[in-house]
């Protein structure tokens, strides 16, 4: 209980002061000072806060400074009770490219699920076309794709002029703005328990085999894999890192055989989603300048075969780049979780 | 006061203190929003002005810069204010508005990044319509961003000193004889009670005056029962003088010195 308030505050106003300045030089650094002096003292004065604090809510009238209090026990009680590791954006984009294989083979079970939902869209959407060729009308929603095969190859083959002249960068730009929506659309659905990303994968899964087998029945499955392969190879990646990105989301929604609460699964997952996110805006970005400079153009400027061939080293490259050194991963993700 | 009737989250910390933060509204957030979205108009100018430019040098150069400044601008501009500003942006800087964790910790860039991800889905499907409904709806007044993202909206109430002087100044307070009981009383009033004194005080010339002498009788009766000062002290002391007398004793000493100090500091 406090008789004297001025005598109170008195006493206790310099350890406000302290704390004050204490927890602007943590805030400043948020990567955490290493003095272990300091962070005993940040927890001493915290502590001598918090009394105070308990001690004034007896003396209720004083609402200014209870208020001030508050402010100070809340900011110490954020930095002191914070477990998560603080991320640096410096060393967040330094190490990005260490942690995305890393991630991406921890929710393994999720991509393989995404892929199984793209591949079932396929099959669906190829066998639609082939059962009932009108259905190719309301599958395909672009009118380059309306065409029959034959005429377009025949098109695109005889054609002198570039019908991109001018517009390479504006068309690419478009491309990665159009799927990078897209993507965040698969990505942001995983709140619906995963339903809106199963939907969306699934239909852009429909779009692509119904392409294929149009083009297959057709006999032009060259030209097909010259046109969709050197961008093909990583913006389906993309999508399907997209759903399962939307997948561990909705996983985590849902919570089966995880007695944690829906806030700590979230929290759990949210570094990793934004790792995984940001790995599919820069694949799109890649996908889409080849598309807008490679993709468009085919036989006689580019080879077929030249374009399959990018088409296929590009899909080794980036298999390399999200499986590599899984042991080395496996061990960096055992520490990190010792570390945790 | 009208932030009192707003939602509270209260976090009680392990060494048992318990300090609440004032959840923001969907009326001031949607104001924020309005402003952010505006302040996003203003850059995308600036970004056309910048594209046209670029003409000079290439049509299709410009018009890419102009497709991609577009999207980063509505995508990066929350998430680089929230991240570099402690949780506001400028709407939210207007409003008194800051976005925190859910449970009072440090801010995590990773949440910035989801709960502005996730405006794509609040924004469906039209005008905010499903965050507008996710935060009158739940408890913590979290769209479905911030639900993802584990972080809240609170409102930061700015804290003014009414003017205690003008109103106190050169008046007699009897009850200042009694400092024992001036310390009990300072005790026994919860900030509740105290709040509505004050504001009593500063109102009263806004009451009808049968209605003002109504109420300064109801709480000075009421505050009679808190503390019994000495007969001969209050019996010749009108309800409003002895609600003024209260009020005097409850924020004028300390506060107003302790406010002052800080002002040095």
């Amino acid at each position: 209980m406090i008789i004297d308030v001025k005598n109170f505050i008195a006493q206790e106003q310099k350890y406000w002061d302290e704390l004050d300045q204490l927890l602007n030089e943590f805030e400043s650094e948020p990567v955490g000072i290493g003095n272990l002096g300091k962070l005993k003292r940040l927890h001493y004065l915290y502590q001598r806060a918090s009394a105070d604090l308990a001690r004034i809510m007896s003396f209720s009238s004083e609402r200014l400074l209870k208020e001030n209090l508050e402010s100070l026990v809340s900011r110490a009680y954020g930095e002191i009770h914070e477990t998560r590791p603080v991320i640096n954006i410096l060393s967040f984009f330094q190490k990005f490219f260490l942690d995305v294989p890393i991630v991406f083979q921890k929710y393994q079970i999720n991509f393989v699920l995404s892929c199984l939902i793209f591949i079932s869209g396929s099959i669906f959407g190829g066998l639609a076309v082939s059962l009932d060729p009108g259905a190719k009308e309301v599958l395909m929603p672009f009118y380059q794709l309306q065409q029959s095969p034959q005429e377009r190859v025949a098109w695109e083959e005889k054609r002198t002029t570039d019908p991109l002249q001018g517009h390479k960068d504006t068309f690419s730009s478009f491309l990665w703005v159009h799927n990078t929506q897209v993507a965040i659309m698969i990505i942001a659905f995983g709140i619906t328990w995963g339903i809106g990303t199963v939907l969306m994968v699934f239909y852009n899964g429909i779009i692509l085999g119904a392409v294929a087998i149009d083009y297959f029945n057709a006999g032009q499955v060259k030209f097909l894999l010259g046109w969709l392969l050197p961008h093909g190879v990583i913006e389906i990646p993309a999508f399907l890192i997209a759903g399962q990105v939307g997948l561990i989301f909705g996983n985590a929604m849902i919570g089966w055989g995880d007695t944690t609460s829906l806030q700590q699964r979230l929290r759990r997952i949210s570094g990793d989603m934004m790792v995984l996110s940001l790995t599919v805006a820069l694949m799109l970005s890649w996908a889409g300048f080849v598309e807008a400079f490679i993709s468009q153009y085919h036989w006689p400027v580019i080879s077929y075969n030249v374009k399959i061939g990018f088409g296929i080293l590009e899909l080794i490259v980036l298999i390399s780049f999200l499986y590599q050194g899984v042991s080395s991963s496996n061990e960096l993700q055992k520490k990190k979780t010792t570390n945790n | 006061m009208n932030y009192k009737r707003r939602k509270q989250l209260t976090i009680r910390t392990p060494e048992g203190v318990e300090f609440s933060f004032l959840l923001a509204g969907p009326v001031s957030r949607c104001l924020a929003l309005t402003i952010d979205f505006f302040v996003k108009i203003v850059i995308m100018n600036v970004a056309a002005t910048i594209s046209n430019i670029f003409k000079i040098i290439s049509i299709d150069f410009s018009a890419s810069f102009l497709i991609i400044s577009y999207f980063i601008v509505s995508i990066c501009y929350s998430i680089t204010l929230e991240w570099c500003w402690q949780g506001q942006t400028l709407g939210k800087r207007l409003f008194r508005l800051r976005v925190i964790d859910a449970q009072g910790l440090r801010l995590h860039f990773s949440q910035v990044v989801i709960r502005n991800l996730l405006h794509v889905i609040d924004m469906l499907p039209v005008f905010y319509l499903v965050g507008g409904l996710s935060c009158i709806l739940s408890n913590k007044a979290q769209r479905l961003g911030d639900l993802a993202a584990n972080t809240i909206v609170i409102y930061v109430p700015k804290i003014e000193q009414p003017e205690l002087d003008q109103l106190l100044k050169g008046k007699y307070n009897s009850l200042r004889r009694y400092p024992h009981l001036c310390s009990r009383l300072r005790q026994n009033v919860s900030p509740d009670e105290a709040e509505i004194a004050m504001q009593a005080i500063i109102r009263r010339d806004d009451f009808d005056p049968s209605e003002r002498i109504k109420l300064f009788e109801e709480i000075a009766q009421y505050f009679k029962t808190k503390v019994i000062f000495p007969d001969e002290d209050i019996e010749n002391v009108s309800d409003e003088q002895y609600v003024r007398n209260v009020v005097d004793i409850l924020f004028s000493s300390t506060q107003r010195e302790w406010a002052e100090s800080k002002v040095q500091v």
